[in-house]
């Protein structure tokens, strides 16, 4: 059976196609974040549905990037930061402390804003995850690796460079390794802060059509600056505002009728 | 009355070259600050210089046998190298084995694993040891060390490794305490801030986005720093070594205290022995001038210089990359 199929056959395919409405893959719940005593975040409230998009937009400073750190836990590098309420994964809320955090950023994989090729080799850049999880033979990771870089639209191009190293891919190939390098390990939610903001607008096509080829099998959380971007790739859109959720809604609804005023300001570059 | 002497004189100030000022005292420190950075490049000539030409009747007396001649008898007049310059490479090199893992660790601690309110404490302390001076080390080492050593360490490593082949000649003879082990475990914590602040210095300078996209694809704190950091940093890793490596050889003081003070080869790491800077320190008071012995003295001062000139230019070269671009 092959690597693709399998995924497909994972658990919770069969019944979310079978709802019309998809089930919460992540439920956040009256979520507080803190830098030290500075709140980036209020009472957020929020469901990132099973296989579809979730765009966050909203200015600069509004807390879309921290609300990702908190969704993997990265805050946890750092002393100083702490998360409050709830961010429930399959009934369990991940901000508890006896949660395995590798496992769980093994579940949640997380691509940058900038392209972060790891030093060594293109292939080594995709095993380098895998390994870290899972045991495979050579020819299963051979196979592991051909199936990521196919997936992140990038195996044709680096398919006869993979020991070459990472770092002398283009940019646009850089962020598509991270992409492969993310869904390699095969999580159940990916993470996307900002990822074209460093691509040319070529590079930020293929990435943006990578998305949408992406939700047929993984949840997708992507935060923007571009709300073109924001309609073009997500089917559900947040707009957050001084650390609150002002509104959250079908990307089409968002862009045309949203209910809030402060979101409508927004939206047609009244400010931000 | 003095107010109105003294305001004519700035008021035309404009339409002249302010006092002081001229094309002249430009020239002049111009030229004093450039002559101090060549005289810098002079100094160094010099010193290299001197030492050849000072050690020249050792090399003409006995070729390049010097260097691996293991005779020092100031009776028959013959004197060799290779007795001292196997101390200095031995010690050196046990130090280094000692100090690397140990200043990983500090390093590692500093910038990974200790909160931030230790992280600045413990880093200055790291870099205090470095201002120690030499002769303190060599009193703790007598006066410390070297009982420990004689009392507890040596008789317990010689009782263990008795019988079994290589370890037992390797950790032979009479436990007097000083000898090459005590000298290297000296430079060790002499070269342990060296290291270890080259160290921290190039792990920071890893951005925190690879880090963390590291630790997003599931990494553990060990597993960053060996797949991420250390890949990313070897070379300037392996310059700050080089760095510990250039102190190691040419400490004296310390060393001249703990080493034994042997002229001959000794096998085992307990054994008595002399670095090159531990035997121009010892002999240097009697040595006439115009001697053979002095001139050997010399010679081996320029073979220490040449080697630490060279193990710490390598050391440069390997840590521009990171810590000067």
């Amino acid at each position: 059976m092959s690597v693709t199929a399998r995924q497909a056959d994972q658990p919770g395919s069969a019944s979310a196609a079978a709802m019309p409405q998809p089930a919460a893959r992540i439920a956040i719940r009256n979520l507080d974040f803190f830098y030290g005593s500075n709140q980036a975040l209020k009472h957020i409230t929020l469901d990132l549905p099973e296989r579809q998009v979730t765009g966050m937009i909203g200015p600069s400073g509004c807390g879309k990037s921290t609300l990702l750190r908190v969704l993997n836990r990265m805050y946890d590098l750092y002393p100083g930061q702490r998360a409050a309420g709830e961010v429930l994964m399959d009934g369990e809320n991940i901000l508890d402390a006896d949660v395995d955090i590798n496992r769980l950023r093994s579940r949640i994989g997380m691509v940058f804003q900038k392209p972060t090729p790891f030093p060594m080799s293109v292939y080594d850049n995709i095993a380098f995850g895998v390994k870290l999880h899972e045991r495979l033979s050579k020819s299963d990771m051979d196979e592991r690796v051909e199936w990521s870089l196919a997936r992140a639209a990038l195996w044709g191009e680096v398919k006869d460079r993979l020991s070459g190293p990472a770092m002398g891919l283009s940019g646009g190939q850089q962020q598509r390794l991270c992409i492969a390098r993310t869904i390699a390990v095969r999580p159940e939610v990916i993470l996307l802060d900002e990822p074209t903001s460093a691509l040319d607008p070529i590079s930020t096509l293929k990435v943006e059509e990578l998305i949408d080829e992406l939700k047929r099998d993984f949840t997708i959380a992507v935060v923007t600056h571009n709300m073109q971007q924001a309609a073009r790739c997500a089917d559900r859109v947040a707009f957050f505002y001084l650390g609150e959720m002002v509104e959250v809604g079908d990307a089409v609804q968002m862009f045309t009728a949203p209910k809030q005023r402060r979101t409508q300001e927004y939206i047609t570059g009244r400010f931000g | 009355m003095s107010q109105a002497v003294i305001t004519p004189a700035i008021a035309p100030a404009p339409s002249r070259p302010r006092p002081g000022t001229s094309r002249l005292g430009d020239r002049v420190f111009a030229g004093m600050a450039g002559g101090a950075g060549i005289f810098v490049l002079v100094l160094l000539g010099a010193i290299i210089v001197m030492l050849f030409i000072g050690g020249l009747p050792a090399f003409r007396a006995f070729g390049p046998g010097f260097l691996v001649s293991t005779d020092w008898d100031p009776v028959r007049q013959v004197f060799g190298a290779a007795v001292p310059i196997y101390g200095t490479v031995v010690t050196s090199l046990l130090a280094l084995i000692l100090a690397v893992p140990l200043a990983f660790g500090i390093a590692y601690t500093l910038t990974e694993l200790a909160p931030m309110w230790l992280r600045r404490p413990v880093g200055t302390a790291v870099e205090l040891l470095a201002a120690i001076p030499s002769i303190i080390y060599g009193m703790w080492g007598f006066f410390v060390i070297v009982p420990i050593m004689s009392q507890h360490l040596q008789p317990a490593v010689i009782d263990t490794f008795d019988g079994i082949p290589v370890l037992q000649d390797l950790f032979a003879g009479p436990p007097f305490g000083t000898g090459l082990l005590t000298a290297a475990l000296i430079l060790a914590v002499m070269v342990i801030p060296f290291i270890a602040a080259t160290m921290r210095d190039v792990f920071l300078t890893v951005p925190a986005v690879y880090k963390e996209s590291a630790y997003g694809v599931g990494c553990t704190t060990w597993e960053v720093m060996r797949s991420i950091v250390l890949p990313y940093t070897r070379t300037s890793v392996v310059g700050g070594v080089m760095l510990g490596l250039g102190r190691a050889l040419g400490e004296t003081m310390a060393v001249t205290f703990v080493i034994g003070n042997s002229d001959r080869i000794a096998t085992s790491l307990f054994g008595p022995g002399n670095t090159i800077s531990s035997l121009v320190a010892l002999e240097f008071p009697e040595s006439p001038a115009g001697s053979l012995k002095l001139a050997s003295l010399l010679a081996l001062g320029f073979i220490l210089f040449v080697i630490a000139f060279i193990v710490l230019a390598i050391s440069r070269l390997l840590l521009r990359p990171r810590l000067h671009a």
